[in-house]
């Protein structure tokens, strides 16, 4: 039976967690540019934490591969339609 | 002193013909090995387009080399990089324990490049 007012707790159920810790990454490859896309926006701005849910150590890890990556021109400093 | 690994990448313009960019990337090996640098590894990923474009180009060859050196010479090599008008870009990194790990995963097969893009397909 289905209790009509309880509340459905949506984020409860979906929890942030840090991609890195949980499947043991320990470095971050600027050269794979394709894996990168996944912390960037669509105008190509690093995303923040509290949207990946990265843990802050692989936040600081992330951002220096991005940039080294843009530094390369494997992915665009500013741009309009990455996505 | 103590060697440390490192990591280059750079990328030559792409008005070069195939030849010349060999020769060029042999140029620059040749300046590793004189300066007494352990080469680990190199790849070539070939003409590869650019996120942006740099010197009104849009592609251009990327060249990967891993190697052991002293700290010192890093200075030279970059000082070189910058006298050839034939570079682009470069950029060196120093590998941590990490990463050297990572690369030598990566040596062994590729193992990031291909699965992905067999997912992704």
């Amino acid at each position: 039976m289905t209790l009509v007012n309880e509340p459905v707790n949506r984020a409860e159920n979906r929890k942030k967690y840090c991609r890195f810790k949980k499947n043991g990454i320990q470095y971050i490859d600027y050269k794979d540019a394709n894996f990168l896309l996944k912390f960037v926006n669509e105008q190509g701005k690093i995303l923040p934490r509290r949207l990946t849910g990265t843990s802050l150590k692989f936040q600081r890890k992330v951002a220096q591969a991005v940039k080294r990556a843009r530094h390369l021109s494997l992915l665009p400093y500013v741009t309009d339609s990455l996505k | 002193m103590e060697l440390k690994n490192y990591e280059t990448v750079f990328i030559l313009t792409p008005v070069l013909s195939d030849t010349q960019m060999k020769d060029t990337v042999e140029k620059f090996k040749q300046l590793l090995k004189d300066n007494g640098a352990k080469f680990v590894n190199e790849e070539n990923w070939g003409l590869k387009k650019l996120a942006y474009p740099i010197q009104h180009k849009t592609t251009g060859f990327y060249q990967l080399f891993e190697y052991q050196a002293k700290p010192s010479f890093i200075n030279t090599l970059e000082i070189e990089f910058r006298r050839d008008e034939k570079v682009m870009r470069f950029l060196t990194t120093v590998l941590d324990k990490h990463a050297l790990e990572y690369n030598k995963k990566r040596m062994k097969g590729e193992f990031n490049k291909k699965d992905k893009e067999e997912v992704k397909a």
